[in-house]
Parts: C-alpha cells; structure tokens; sequence
C-alpha cells in the first residue's frame, strides 16, 4: 500500500490567457482509490487530460512519473499501452454496436485483419463476469441502462490489461443502486491491485470508498487527506476556500394558495403504446411553495415532467393541468410558456442550451417576444436583459458573448436558469438541477430557487440527491413507477422514509 | 455589403459611467473571420488585377461579373438559412432549370386560348414562376419538417425529379427567345432620371467619361445611409455604456467599406449604370441580413441549427421554421432560374445543371459550418464574389476549365480548413 505508483510534480498547464493549472502535485499510490475534487472549472479535468496524453507531452510543465519512470506521453494510446485509461464523463461507446464489440474496439480479437468472433464474445462474457454483468455480449449498447453502459466502460478498460483506472464524474447520471455497484466494483479492484483516480462530486461516496482525497482549487493543490482525516466539512472548506456552514440557504416560505394542479396524468411510451410510463398523478404546487419529487431514477420523474412541459415525451397521453384553478392547454411547449409554465432540463448540453452561442442569445432564446417588436429584435434591449441575469444569477464569463459551450457546469445551468427566469414563468419545473455541478454553484442555485419562491412563483424540484430535496423543499411528492407512492411535508420527512415509501411501494407492485 | 462587428461585453469599467473600449487586437481578432473574408476577395481581385493585365477592373468587366453571379448569390442566400438550420438543399439547380425552362414556356412555347392569353404577360408569369418555386420548396420542406427524411436525400431526389421535368417541359429543345421586358431582368440598367453627367468630353485623342448620375446619386447615398447607421449604432451602444470598438479600427472599417461602396458605383457609373439585377440583388441581401441578424425568425434558425432540441423545448416551432426555410429556398431558387433563363435570353434543358455545388461551395467559403447553426449572409456573399471572380479572371487569362475546377476546389478546401485551423487555435 506504500509503494507510489505515480507521481505528477509541478504541473503547470497554460491555456491562451488562462493559467488552467499551476503547480499541481499529485502522488497516487499502488492499489489505492485516490480521490479528486475540487469545484468545476477547478482543473481535476485538465489535470487528468495531461496524464493520459491528451495534452500530449511538451505542451505543459512538470513531470509525470509512473511507475518509477518519467513519462512522455504524446497520445492516450500511449497512457493505455502503460495501463492507463480514463473513463470520460461522457461515455464513449458507439450505441449501434454489440457489448462485444464496444469491449474490444480499436483492440480486436483479430488475425489478419478478420475478426474472431468466438473469441470476441468469450473474451467479452469473462470481462462483463469481472464487472457483475450478465447481458449478452451480442446486445446492442443502446438497449442497456446507463448504469450497465458505465460498466461496459469499465470492462473495456480491463480489457486493456489496465493499471490505473481513472473515472470522471463516474456516478453523476446513475441511481443510488448502480452507484453503489459501481463503487463496490472499484473496491473489488483494489483488492486486486487496481489502482483508481476518481473525480467526483458526490462527497459521502467519496468518504465511503476513498483511501486518501486530494482537493484542487483554482488550479492548485489544497491538500491531500488521509483516510482517517476525511470529513465532508473539511474537504468542503478546502475545496471553496471557506467554511460553508450550511449547505443549504435558510428558508421561510410564504405559502399562499393552490396555483398549479396536475389531475389524473396518464402517459404512455413514446415507442411501445401499452407500456404505461406515469400512471393517474394527482399534484399541486401552492404559491411561494418548493414542492420536491424524489424517486429512483428511472421511476419516471423526468418523463412526467416533460410530458407536461408542451407533450415533449410519450403518446396517448391524459390529464388536465389547472393554473389558478383554470384549466389550462399545455399540449405544445409554445402553450405551455405561454401559459407560464417553464421546464429547466435535467441535461442541460442536449436539451438545454445551444452550446455553440454564446451567453446572450441563450438567455433570451424562450422569450423573444421580449426583446422583439414585430418580430424585430432591439439589440440593445437585449443586451441589457443578458447583463441583467448574468447579475442575477451570478454567471461567471468574461462577458455575455462567451459560448455557453466553454462554460462550466454550474454556470451553463445558470444560464439555463437565466432562460427560464426571463420567460417569466409562474410554475418553474426544474429537473436535476445541480447535477454534476459544484458545492458553492448549487448553493447559489437553491438561493435562486428560494428567491423565486419568496416572489410568489411555484417551484417543482426534480431531484436523485435527497439530502438536497430534504434541504431545499417544503413539501415531497415520492414517485415510483409512474405513480405517486407517498407525500409529505418535507419537515416530517427523512431519507428512511422515502426509502420506505418507495420500498413499500415495490413490495405491493411484486 | 456589411461586415457585422462582434461586439463584445460589458466590462466591469461600466460602473464607472465611462463606455469602454477594446483594444485593437482584440477587436481584430473579435472579427478576425469578417475581415479575414473580405481581405481575401480583395487580394484576389488584385491578383486577377495584375495578371489579367488591367482587364478584371474595366467597367465592362465588373458589371459582367455582377451579371454572372448574381443567380448564384440569389440562392446562396436561401442557402445559408438552409445550412444555418442543419440541412442541405441539393435540388436548388434544377429547381433553377425548372423554373426557367416554365417561364419560357409560359411567355414564348405554350400557345393560350385568349381569355388565358395574360398568363404569357412577363409579369404574371414571372409571378407563378415564383410562386410554383416556392410550392416546391414547400413540399420538400415538408417531407424534411414534418416527416423526417433527411434533407440530403429528398432534395436527392428532388434534383433528378426537376432535371426531367425540364427536359419534359421543353420536350428536349432550347426555347427563347423571351419577350424584351424579361430579359430586361438581367440584361437590363436602371435609367438615368437625372441624364449623363460628363466629365471628361469627347475630343480628340481624349476617351470620353461620362458617369451615368443616378447610379452615382444611389451609390453615395447608400454610403451616406451606411454611415449614419454605423454612427447611430456606435453611440447608443456608447449611451448604454456597452463597450465598442476602437475609434480607429471603427474609423478604417466605415473608410474602407466606403471606399469601396464608392469605388464600385464608380465604376458602374462609367458604363451603364446599375444593372437592374444588382438592384434586386441588394435589396434581397439587405433583407437577409436583416432577417438573419434582427429579427425573431433568424435567431430561431440559428438556434435551432445549434441545438434542435434544446430549441424545441424553449418553445420554437421548429418543424415550421425548417419548412419555411425550404419555401423561401424554393422562391429563390426561381428568381435565380429566371435571372440566368433572361440572361442566355432562352431555355435550355441543361440551364441550371451543377449550380447547387457553387452555391453550396460560396456558402461554405463564407464560414458556415456544415453542422448548422453557424453561418453569416455577408460571408455566404463574399463567398460567391471569391467564387465568381476567380471563374472571370481565369477565363479572362485564358486558364483551361479542367484546371479551373481544381483550383476552385482547392480554394474551397483551403477556404474550410483556414476557418476551422483558425477556430481551434482560439479553442
């Protein structure tokens, strides 16, 4: 356990006019989960990019010594071939090819040029039992969850006769029971004598599993912790530079009357018409309100969300939906704005902005109408209404022209915000709303949340995290399986309880 | 022709109550793309200049060039919103031909019963001839919109569809030539109102130069009209306390351009004046810049090239938009098979064949991105000029077509490769 099987001295990577790292020391050592975190924008990524080659050697300082050489990687088919290999953010598996072939490509079971089918697969199937797998190595990749896609990754990597696994952002879009697997995985592998880098956000799965945690800052070490030192209030004081003393902003709701009603919500699957995705929801947000959704991923939150949100997901759907006691026509996301009724997406990149335009055009983009007369835009008008969210909802960029796309998470879920704010909605539906993003970003979003609560306006909170649900809410809707198994008010409820709801709820459906 | 400054933001100096300014070098490199375009076309005009011996720059010659492309830049237009939304329009040549050849049948080959006799009026039919283009448009944009074919394959086949249809209408024979208001179209100026200035009077040994005053009275006006707006636009950004430009870089850009406005009017002046094509042709990039810039319609296209269902879900129509985008694609596609069909002064069955790749390659040299949602009129205009004039001053030199086309598309290559070299060192 002592011996280091890495070591990065005084890395110091300058991007054109930003200095993304400066002397950053990082000392791994062998069969170990090392842990990095840092808030986003903080460089865990780039520094990561230098040590499996992607910033190929000579375009930043400092050296990388692994194990016991120094290293010059120029691409990451160098790192690889040394048993380095890094698991993106984003997966990189090809959707239309088998488990199989995703495993082994750009690495396959062939002689000549002709590939061994029998060998593919045999060596597939032993590799997916390394994981906890059992599909079929012939299954196409875009048949499985995302949580059984994150092991397919990890079983290419070990197919790569891999050393030292690096994950970034491992568990940001798996449930709570994947996570868990995935974690469980990683500590199989270090009895194996696997190391592990993992960049993660969640810190109780970081003190559940990590041997030792090095924070980064602004580019720069902080400080690396021991085991025994790990407590989620010391690495969140090093990771922003202040003591954070809550997590979550206090609140004192003003709660007034019923002003968004959902009735009798049925929807089916957009592909198999008898599938029942959300089954007879009953739910109302009242004035001033934060009313939160908690459930399992997968248990439907998002797709009820987005059918109500203009029938943006499924078919044959039925319902009526009631503002101010007035049912209204929500059947096209035009509608449904019109209306006042907005939806932030739980995936911002794909859904949310349009990553190559910049912070102004993004913000305005659901309410043109505003900035517009005639269908003309006044510049200037918009420009002010731009600077103004960017204000309010505290964007960091070098001005509204910088592209949403270069931002980071939790600024790119600010501008996501800005939108929604500036269409002026009276029911704002916000699904995973700090996903992926860091500790000193979601507190300034549930300040938002709570600021557009105190204005009179209804907020729905579509969350995985239920410690921020029990943080952020006034009230808790538990959904499983498309239907509504509890509800409660959030000052009587607890993690248990939820579970239990849930659970309870499984139990009668088995 | 506009080259749109990218302003950028406000700095924390605002507070202060004084507008900032950035620097050159940041501005510059703010617009390095617009000006990097436009100081290409120049360089190759001057080239051309020089090695056509004086030739490329004739009055003569300018307008023939304005003539030449003008059908190119029509639909380049329509192109670029095309492009911007994410898709491709591959029928617009035959459209084109289409187009043509049913506007010479409607005025010359189809003889009508008299109480249908008006329809053959060039007014008329150049009427429905826009109108049966942009139905086309709309019927392929339909299937693309609302039914989900992709573009490149229904306009795959909207190209073969049109190429025979031309070839039906004119069951295989050239048709012309047209009555003379039509091909006024193209091969028409506008008239003098104010009468021939003369600056320089015939007499012996001496070339005369009359300047033709109307094109000069709307040359300068038009520069004067550029003017005031860029001065109005820079000092209310100024009363905002929004950062603009530099006041020399501003200064050099207005000069130059209107240097350059001056220079052309000039030298239309000293032949026939403006030609009437050129006049529609401004007028329609006016509105394109226009649209695409300022008004709601544009930005929706523009966002939804960049992300369709991000757009989708902030409530943009976006099967509509990309529907009208296809009609209007259609109605330019056959103001420009009219212009070329007035220009050849008839019909032929081959009129119109391989113009989707020029357009396309202008629209592409101009900085589009061929994943949508990147794009700017002005770029898609100065690309087809840096097309038509390397096919002029080639031609003029004497230059084998065979080479012709490789040197366009190497010129395009480089065009592509230059843009994307530059947008990853800015990373």
């Amino acid at each position: 356990m002592t011996n280091t099987i890495l070591e990065m001295r005084g890395i110091t990577k300058t991007f054109p006019g930003v200095k993304a790292l400066s002397d950053v020391n990082l000392d791994v050592r062998e069969a170990e989960i090392h842990a990095i975190v840092g808030e986003n924008g903080a460089g865990k990524s780039t520094l990561m990019k230098v040590l499996s080659g992607v910033y190929p050697a000579g375009s930043y300082d400092g050296q990388i010594v692994y194990k016991g050489e120094e290293q010059h990687f120029k691409t990451i088919a160098d790192s690889e071939a040394k048993g380095i290999v890094i698991i993106h953010q984003e997966l990189a598996l090809v959707p239309l090819l088998s488990i199989a072939e995703n495993i082994f490509l750009g690495n396959e079971q062939a002689r000549g040029g002709v590939i061994d089918w029998d060998e593919t697969r045999d060596g597939a199937r032993k590799l997916l039992g390394m994981v906890g797998l059992t599909e079929d190595p012939d299954t196409l990749v875009t048949n499985i969850g995302v949580g059984k896609q994150q092991l397919v990754e990890i079983a290419k990597a070990l197919s790569k006769e891999v050393r030292l696994l690096i994950l970034d952002e491992p568990t940001a879009s798996l449930s709570e029971k994947d996570s868990a697997a995935l974690l469980e995985l990683l500590m199989e592998f270090r009895k194996q004598g696997i190391t592990s880098i993992l960049i993660s956000h969640k810190l109780n799965e970081i003190s559940r599993v990590a041997d030792r945690i090095t924070v980064i800052r602004d580019g720069r070490t902080i400080e690396t912790m021991n085991k025994d030192q790990i407590s989620e209030d010391r690495i969140i004081t090093s990771m922003v530079g202040r003591a954070l003393d809550d997590r979550y902003p206090p609140r004192s709701p003003k709660i007034g009357d019923v002003v968004f009603e959902v009735k009798n919500w049925n929807v089916f699957h957009p592909l198999h018409r008898d599938r029942q995705i959300i089954r007879n929801i009953n739910l109302n947000i009242r004035k001033g309100e934060v009313v939160g959704i908690a459930g399992l991923m997968g248990s439907g939150r998002t797709e009820f969300a987005m059918s109500l949100f203009g029938r943006s997901y499924g078919q044959k759907i039925s319902g009526e939906v009631f503002l101010h006691g007035k049912k209204i026509d929500t059947s096209t996301v035009e509608k449904a704005v019109a209306q006042g009724i907005a939806y932030a997406t739980e995936d911002r990149k794909t859904y949310g902005l349009n990553l190559i335009d910049h912070i102004k055009h993004n913000t305005t983009l659901a309410n043109l109408g505003g900035i517009s007369r005639m269908g003309v835009i006044d510049d200037m008008t918009e420009m002010d209404v731009a600077n103004e969210y960017r204000k309010k909802t505290n964007i960091r960029s070098s001005s509204v022209y910088q592209v949403t796309g270069n931002l980071s998470g939790g600024n790119q879920q600010k501008v996501v915000l800005s939108k929604w704010l500036f269409a002026n909605p009276e029911v704002l539906i916000l699904d995973e709303p700090t996903r992926g993003i860091d500790v000193g970003a979601k507190y300034e979003i549930y300040t938002i949340i709570n600021q557009l609560a105190a204005q009179g306006k209804a907020v729905l909170v579509i969350s995985s995290e239920m410690p921020e649900l029990l943080g952020i809410t006034d009230r808790l809707y538990v959904v499983n399986e498309g239907q509504v198994v509890g509800e409660m008010p959030t000052a009587e409820a607890s993690q248990e309880k939820i579970m239990r709801a849930i659970v309870r709820a499984e139990g009668k459906a088995s | 022709m506009t080259t749109e400054t990218a302003p950028s933001g406000v700095t924390s100096t605002t507070e202060q109550g004084k507008a900032p300014q950035m620097s050159v070098w940041g501005a510059l490199k703010a617009n390095m793309r617009d000006y990097g375009l436009l100081a290409a076309l120049i360089l190759i005009m001057l080239f051309f200049q020089y090695f056509t011996g004086g030739v490329l720059f004739k009055p003569l010659n300018l307008t023939n060039i304005i003539l030449q492309n003008s059908y190119i830049i029509v639909m380049a237009l329509g192109m670029l919103l095309i492009i911007v939304a994410g898709h491709i329009d591959l029928s617009v040549g035959s459209v084109s031909g289409f187009i043509g050849a049913l506007a010479a049948m409607l005025m010359v080959g189809w003889k009508f019963p008299p109480e249908l006799a008006f329809l053959a009026n060039p007014f008329v039919a150049g009427a429905i001839c826009i109108l049966v283009g942009a139905m086309i448009g709309a019927a392929q944009g339909y299937l693309i919109a609302y039914h989900q074919i992709p573009s490149f394959i229904v306009t795959l086949a909207g190209m073969l569809i049109f190429k025979g249809l031309s070839l039906a209408i004119l069951a295989g024979k050239s048709v012309g030539p047209f009555p003379a208001e039509f091909q006024l179209l193209s091969a028409g100026f506008i008239p003098d109102f104010f009468g021939p200035t003369t600056l320089v009077a015939a007499a012996e040994g001496v070339q005369p130069l009359v300047l033709h005053t109307t094109t000069v009275v709307i040359g300068v006006v038009t520069v004067l009209a550029m003017l005031v707006l860029a001065l109005r636009s820079r000092s209310r950004r100024k009363a905002r306390g929004y950062e603009s430009e530099p006041l020399g870089l501003f200064v050099a850009k207005n000069v130059v351009i209107a240097a350059l406005v001056l220079f052309f009017t000039y030298m239309l002046a000293s032949y026939r004046g403006l030609p009437n094509v050129l006049v529609v042709m401004a007028v329609l990039i006016a509105l394109f810049v226009f649209v695409t810039k300022r008004m709601t319609f544009g930005r929706r296209i523009y966002a939804l090239g960049g992300n369709l269902k991000a757009a989708a879900l902030s409530g943009i129509k976006t099967e509509r938009m990309t529907f009208y985008v296809f009609a209007i694609m259609g109605a330019l596609a056959a103001l420009a098979g009219m212009i070329y069909a007035a220009r050849l002064n008839s019909a032929t069955p081959k009129a119109g064949q391989g113009l989707e790749l020029d357009v396309i390659a202008a629209v592409f040299i101009g900085g589009a991105s061929a994943l949508g949602g990147v794009g700017a009129v002005a770029g898609a205009v100065i690309g087809a000029f840096i097309m038509g004039v390397m096919n002029n001053g080639m031609s003029i030199m004497g230059i084998n077509i065979d080479l012709q086309q490789m040197i366009k598309g190497v010129v395009l290559l480089a065009a592509v490769f230059f843009d994307l070299y530059n947008k990853k060192r800015a990373g």
